[in-house]
């Protein structure tokens, strides 16, 4: 077998250079890596020809398990980036990956990651030009964490955010929620339950640039992560100071997952996802732009969910299939299974 | 999903808010029903139901759910049996953030404490046969619905004479519950929607003493919105027709003789507390459950010394009053003031399924 | 107090421990059967019955006929609006 990653590949040494080549120049092919430069320099030209606004992001992954039916870390560290740069309308360009390895990991295991990143940054049409690997001792950390930082390109004159949102203005989700979060959940094991739920990971850079085309005066866009759709919606009305009435009818939810939070007691607006776009756009725009999401794979199951309301204090209120109201709660932490 | 969204269908909704509201015009009087489980508590406003009531029925929020009615004193002793050496400790999630004195498990935790969150006793059990070498203790916290479970969990540990298991056992009994309220003076309750899965366990009828005794009926219902529509239905009808009596709206899962091995296994593996604190009510007695001598060996509190200190809640804390109907949670000096779900003072702002929380999170309150 | 879902007995896991694999809408676990099987109704006999699942128990039978019964009673009920 491949063997395990020891406390020498971490030393800098030429364990750790084999490590790099053997895994990730092996793997990624990038002129940039190959280079085993300190750092990529990339031709401001290829910037300027596509926008005014250089767009930067960082992030981390440190999902457990590391493999789960639809995605792995690897998978998740690419997307989850590329899609924090494409919801605020920029296209992603280039990637960088830092990895904390544990002592102890089996090499295959990384390997299996690499690929799985490379095929997503083909994907999503972004390359990875940095890396950097450190090693920690076994107990010290869970097999492998992933820090990305992401750039990529915008135009000034199209940068959506959160405090625009207008009264009128129409909620759209690109598809349905909770996948990823009872996908964890149920992958973990501890809890014995079996479902065939999928994460939805996936990059969004298609979709986002396409609902921007469309819609040209998009209010605001996120990727509903951690905390679900209720985490960004809440998100929204606090900082634009508006309230929101969302249609339970409308809320698309796959059974798997809807049977899985009953029997957990869980709420799918308060599930991650990995792959669903929250946008907000001018409610004459509605109709355009859920069509033109609905043309993507990514995006075919768009739809409208509410709308903005003028209402003050802030609050996102959910009309129930009964006619009645009630509050959609901003999530207080992670989401755990209760049986009262 | 089968069995559960048909009785969330928005036409027998509407039919049944429809009947409600008839049976409350013939009423005319105000009344005031109340569900005691949380559980009935949390589809209640998950649904928005009490929008749809007239203004003449009104519902009060019982003392149904295991985490907000569990005194201080026991989250505490449940971390310093969390931080035994080597311990695992394994709870429902409806526990993690329940703040005791000294904070929460989720904080033990985070202190180091192996505090896991399991979905059943079952798999607790299991964390102790795979870790053989170290101690495991499951927290048993729930009413006559989670108590069998946890007792056919010990039957199991006992059979397998899994001698590194144990029981931090906090089961309460519901009846003797409702007796402490229906005996408080200056009741306003006309009736109870009675908790459907206790009495899956227990049958319906115990309550036949409760009804006798204080001439208020009980309609045991189901969990969800038909169910519960249904239930208020029916207490309006015996209230317009005179009548007081126990009645079974949940028939497709409750009898009234109850679940017969559920129950002998209760009688087993349990005997009755003379007394037992519960947050906001005080002492009861009779209203729960401990480890029988037969079983010390599984007993938490028998195989490790707890600190036990009763930890009062604070004079500012009014549950008691809300949870018997008397006080409305916004017309606590300290709902949304010094009383929040993040810094919960009392028993019902812990947890989702508490009416001051549910209040806080859900409704407008009022 | 106690958030219980409906779900159908399709297999048996393990007869001694009176385990049964329930599937609960597209949710499949292992859950016990304890509270249900008795020496004149075997754990063999609950396979394809509908039960409700609380903490990995089966906490009772759920009946069908009443399921119904319940779910149709508005119909044979509503006075004209």
């Amino acid at each position: 077998d491949e063997g395990y990653i020891t406390l020498a590949h971490g030393s800098g040494g030429r364990a750790t250079h084999n490590l790099i080549t053997d895994i990730f120049l092996e793997t990624f092919r990038s002129d940039a890596l190959n280079a085993l430069d300190d750092s990529a320099r990339l031709d401001l030209a290829l910037f300027m020809a596509r926008g005014d606004r250089l767009a930067f992001t960082t992030d981390s992954f440190v999902v457990d398990p590391l493999f789960f039916p639809g995605g792995d870390i690897g998978s998740l560290a690419i997307n989850g980036t590329v899609n924090d740069l494409a919801v605020t309308g920029a296209q992603p360009l280039y990637l960088s990956c830092g990895f904390i390895l544990e002592e102890g990991t089996p090499i295959a295991l990384l390997r299996r990651i690499a690929q799985s990143m490379k095929l997503a940054a083909d994907t999503a049409r972004v390359k990875v030009v940095a890396g950097d690997t450190k090693v920690v001792p076994r107990g010290k950390g869970d097999q492998i964490y992933i820090n990305t930082a992401g750039v990529g390109v915008a135009r000034s004159n199209q940068v959506p955010g959160p405090r625009y949102l207008q009264p009128g203005d129409a909620i759209l989700l690109s598809g349905p929620m909770g996948d990823h979060g009872t996908a964890i959940l149920l992958a973990r094991g501890d809890l014995a339950l079996e479902a065939d739920i999928t994460s939805d990971c996936q990059p969004l850079h298609d979709l986002a640039a396409a609902l921007c085309e469309a819609c040209p005066t998009v209010r605001a866009m996120r990727d509903a992560t951690r905390g679900g759709v209720a985490a960004v919606l809440n998100e929204f009305a606090q900082t634009s100071r508006v309230s929101m009435v969302i249609e339970e009818a409308a809320l698309p939810v796959r059974p798997p997952v809807a049977a899985a939070c009953e029997v957990l007691g869980l709420d799918p607006l308060h599930m991650a996802n990995e792959g669903l776009l929250v946008a907000v756009v001018p409610g004459e725009f509605a109709a355009r732009a859920l069509m033109a999401m609905q043309m993507l794979p990514e995006g075919r199951e768009a739809c409208l969910v509410g709308h903005v309301t003028k209402a003050d204090p802030p609050v996102v209120i959910l009309q129930t299939r009964f006619g009645s109201e009630r509050i959609i709660e901003w999530p207080m932490g992670d989401p755990l299974p209760r049986i009262c | 999903m089968k069995f559960v969204t048909e009785f969330r269908d928005p036409a027998s909704v509407a039919g049944w808010v429809r009947e409600i509201a008839h049976l409350a015009q013939r009423l005319d009087r105000p009344v005031a029903l109340m569900e005691v489980c949380g559980g009935q508590t949390h589809t209640i406003f998950k649904h928005g139901l009490e929008a749809l009531l007239p203004e003449t029925v009104e519902l009060i929020h019982g003392p149904g759910c295991p985490v907000c009615i569990m005194p201080r004193g026991r989250i505490d002793d449940a971390i310093a049996l969390a931080e035994q050496p080597g311990m695992i400790f394994a709870t429902f999630g409806d526990a993690l953030r329940v703040p005791g004195a000294r904070g929460s498990l989720m904080q033990a935790k985070a202190r180091g404490a192996d505090v896991r969150v399991v979905y059943s006793p079952l798999d607790a059990l299991t964390l102790a046969q795979t870790h053989p070498d170290r101690p495991v203790v499951f927290f048993g916290l729930g009413f006559e619905t989670t108590a069998p479970a946890v007792a056919m969990t010990i039957l199991a540990a006992a059979r397998a004479q899994q001698a590194n298991f144990s029981v931090f056992c906090n089961h309460v009994l519901v009846v003797p519950a409702l007796e402490f309220l229906l005996q408080a003076s200056g009741l306003r309750l006309d009736g109870f929607i009675g908790p459907g899965h206790v009495s899956a366990v227990i049958g319906t009828d115990p309550y036949q003493a409760v009804v006798d005794r204080y001439q208020k009926p009980v309609v045991v219902g189901g969990f969800e919105p038909i169910d519960l529509l249904q239930s208020i239905w029916m207490l309006l009808l015996q209230l317009v027709e005179g009548r007081c009596a126990v009645e079974n709206q949940y028939h497709r899962l409750v009898k009234p003789e109850g679940n017969s091995p559920a129950l002998a296994a209760l009688a087993q593996v349990f005997t009755v507390r003379e007394q037992f604190e519960w947050r906001g009510l005080g002492s009861l007695p009779r209203s729960g459950l401990a480890i029988a001598p037969a079983f010390a060996a599984f007993d938490a509190e028998q195989r490790y010394c707890l600190p036990s200190q009763a930890s009062e809640d604070s004079p500012v804390c009014q549950c008691g009053l809300i949870l018997q109907g008397k006080l409305k949670p916004w017309e606590c000096s300290a709902f949304g003031r010094g009383c929040t779900p993040d810094h919960p003072l009392g028993a019902c702002m812990v947890s989702s399924e508490g009416a001051c929380a549910a209040y806080y999170k859900y409704g407008h309150g009022g | 107090m106690c958030l219980a879902v409906p779900g159908q007995v399709v297999a048996i896991v393990d007869g001694d421990q009176q385990l049964a694999t329930v599937d609960l809408s597209g949710v499949r676990r292992s859950v016990s059967l304890a509270c249900l099987v008795t020496p004149d109704r075997p754990i063999e006999q609950w396979v394809g019955r509908w039960v409700v699942v609380h903490a990995g128990f089966a906490l009772e039978e759920l009946d069908v006929a009443a399921a119904t019964e319940t779910l149709t009673w508005i119909d044979r009920l509503t006075t004209p609006a």
